[in-house]
């Protein structure tokens, strides 16, 4: 606390994060991995637009090594890969950020509430939880496909008719966003259950510990005690796994592309190139490597963030 | 605790009763039928079948049928793509799935476990750099990589050990090492985390100005509150983990139950697939009532939940 200082007036407590973002700034390895991430969003979401498209074959030039005009060379139906990495790039992170930030949200209100609460309302709270578990998974995805290829067919129509744009490319665009949406939300419904088995442990034991008895004792309302009390106390594994869940989210796209239910071709996903590279792994390794390595490099700066962060954000540290 | 435990139990029923439920009424309304893709089938015999099955019947009397006959026989119907009890096909490829995931639990758990403590311990040393890099590449490198690069690079070396295939006991290592390589990472980016929440405590600090060993520090002092993360997760990882992978089956031929679950649902076989569905929540719901018991156990304060 800066109470040590003379004057009164001026001796107001930093909030959490205030001396969060200020014990952030001190952590070079954080702040340098923010800067990465910040460089490969806009290389996947303004570089792209400026490349060749990906999906473009052309099969003469099939294997091509790096070259002036595809800089990290083609791949097996000779389509330019630093375009299909970069494309790949924006549905892999809009999958893996977005999912993440729901299921950052859902997973710690919903753990929280439920171990806060306590007796019948927390019982029901994490059988429910139990029943998602256990969801057909893929069952979800291939019914909210279905209502999303409906629905997209008409958006596509509406937007065409009413704007007057060119039919082709406001059709690709639109089947891109539509072949991301039905995934998005069947893994954000579901991708939150193990975090919210997590701050719901995390809460159960900081509602017994004395500063949580203090705010109570304050007549300070639940909502506030969660929020300003037990939440920011719990966020530490909480941030921990939720770095986890942004590769996680990625790879589990892959997976379900490698059951044809994920992104359809000729769209690529980060998961998708290290998929289908790893079929030419012993002839063609780049073509593993390559997307392999923007894929790592994000996870890692991702993994730096996370942990600065969530040193940044314990309570406990000294405040320097 | 007896009174918990039963009363979770009695709770777990009524999951698994609302679970099925959602999801005969979710796989029902997919499109198509286990009959859709068999071309050969003129459309009387595909009536027959559609009736042999009660496939023709409205969705909830069809489920009412299901409930009638799950409950009253135990049965869990015949699978009309595969023409067999769903209860056999299941019992026939338990065994392997279960096997499979204690092993790539146990490797998750000793590769997993120990690192997270000690990279919590030597925080931002290369010790901790060098783990924590293995286990981000754990969680990037997924099991349709990691198994042809175990196959390529040590199954085809090694002489005591098959590409594919589940006939000695020497065929689990592959297959568990790659299905445990994920869950590792993850238990030792979480055990770092939960660690290094309790190392930051005033009563660690206590135990090191009282002069303690420093092992005893970390095994009586700090283990059981730095892992509370870890088991939570565990619960959930667990019932995943020998629910069978289908990617890891296929790679190594493992006669599992994940391919069940992805066949049952290109298949549109309802009751294999909802037979695999109760398997996996009861699995759910019995591990994840052991993970809460072994919370509680480990911390003090837990113990009013049970």
């Amino acid at each position: 606390m800066t109470s040590s200082e003379p004057q009164p007036e001026f001796a107001r407590g930093t909030s959490l994060w205030m001396d969060a973002w200020h014990r952030l700034r001190q952590n070079k390895v954080a702040v340098g991995s923010g800067i990465f991430l910040i460089l490969m969003l806009l290389l996947c979401f303004v570089a792209a637009w400026f490349m060749a498209d990906p999906n473009i074959q052309n099969l003469d030039n099939k294997f091509s090594s790096s070259s002036g005009a595809h800089w990290l060379g083609t791949d097996q139906m000779g389509r330019d890969l630093l375009s299909r990495i970069l494309y790949g790039g924006q549905l892999s992170l809009v999958v893996g950020l977005t999912a993440t930030a729901v299921a950052f949200c859902i997973g710690i209100l919903y753990g929280a509430v439920s171990g806060y609460t306590g007796g019948r309302i927390d019982a029901t709270m994490m059988r429910l939880v139990d029943v998602l578990y256990a969801i057909p998974f893929l069952v979800l995805i291939i019914l909210l496909q279905q209502l999303f290829d409906a629905k997209a067919g008409e958006a596509s129509a509406w937007i065409i008719e009413k704007l007057n744009i060119e039919k082709q490319t406001t059709q690709k665009t639109i089947r891109r966003i539509s072949n991301v949406v039905p995934l998005l939300v069947a893994i954000s419904a579901l991708g939150w259950l193990t975090l919210a088995r997590i701050t719901r442990a995390q809460v159960l034991s900081m509602k017994q510990q004395e500063f949580t008895q203090a705010a109570r004792s304050l007549g300070l309302s639940p909502m506030r005690i969660l929020l300003r009390h037990i939440i920011p106390n719990t966020l530490g594994p909480s941030i921990v796994y939720v770095t986890l869940t942004v590769p996680g989210f990625i790879m589990y796209e892959a997976t379900l592309s490698f059951l044809g239910l994920g992104i359809k071709a000729p769209n690529s996903s980060w998961g998708v190139l290290i998929k289908d590279g790893a079929n030419f792994m012993e002839t063609q390794p780049m073509l593993l490597i390559l997307p392999g390595l923007f894929f790592t490099s994000t996870l890692f700066a991702f993994n730096f963030l996370g942990d600065g962060l969530r040193d940044a954000l314990d309570p406990k540290a000294a405040k320097d | 605790m007896l009174r918990f435990i039963f009363q979770r139990l009695l709770q777990g029923l009524l999951v698994l009763f609302v679970l099925l439920t959602i999801s005969f009424f979710l796989i029902s309304a997919l499109p198509g039928d286990a009959f859709v893709k068999e071309k050969k089938m003129s459309e009387e015999a595909l009536q027959e079948q559609r009736a042999r099955f009660g496939l023709d019947r409205p969705v909830p009397l069809q489920y009412a049928m299901y409930l009638k006959r799950l409950i009253v026989n135990q049965d869990l119907g015949i699978s009309p793509k595969k023409n067999r009890e769903v209860s056999y096909i299941l019992k026939q490829s338990f065994p392997p799935s279960v096997i499979l995931g204690l092993n790539a639990l146990f490797i998750a758990c000793v590769i997993g476990i120990p690192l997270g403590v000690f990279s919590a311990v030597k925080k931002n040393t290369w010790f901790d750099y060098f783990s924590m890099g293995f286990a981000m590449i754990g969680i990037c490198v997924a099991a349709f990589i990691v198994g042809p690069l175990l196959q390529t690079f040590i199954a085809m070396k090694v002489p005591a050990l098959k590409v594919a295939g589940w006939e000695t006991p020497l065929d689990i290592l592959l297959p568990a090492l790659t299905l445990g390589l994920a869950p590792a990472a993850y238990l030792a980016r979480l055990t770092r985390g939960g660690m290094l929440e309790i190392l930051n405590q005033d009563y660690v600090r206590t135990a090191y100005a009282k002069g303690l060993p420093f092992l005893t520090i970390i095994r009586r002092h700090t283990l059981r509150g730095g892992l509370l993360p870890t088991v939570a997760f565990l619960g959930p990882a667990f019932a995943g983990l020998i629910s069978g992978s289908f990617v890891v089956e296929t790679i190594f031929q493992v006669p599992g139950m994940g391919r069940h679950f992805i066949n049952g649902t290109v298949d549109r076989d309802i009751f294999l697939l909802l037979g695999c569905v109760l398997y996996y929540g009861f699995l759910i719901v019995i591990l994840n009532l052991v993970s809460d018991i072994i919370q509680a156990l480990m911390n003090p304060r837990l113990r009013d939940s049970l």
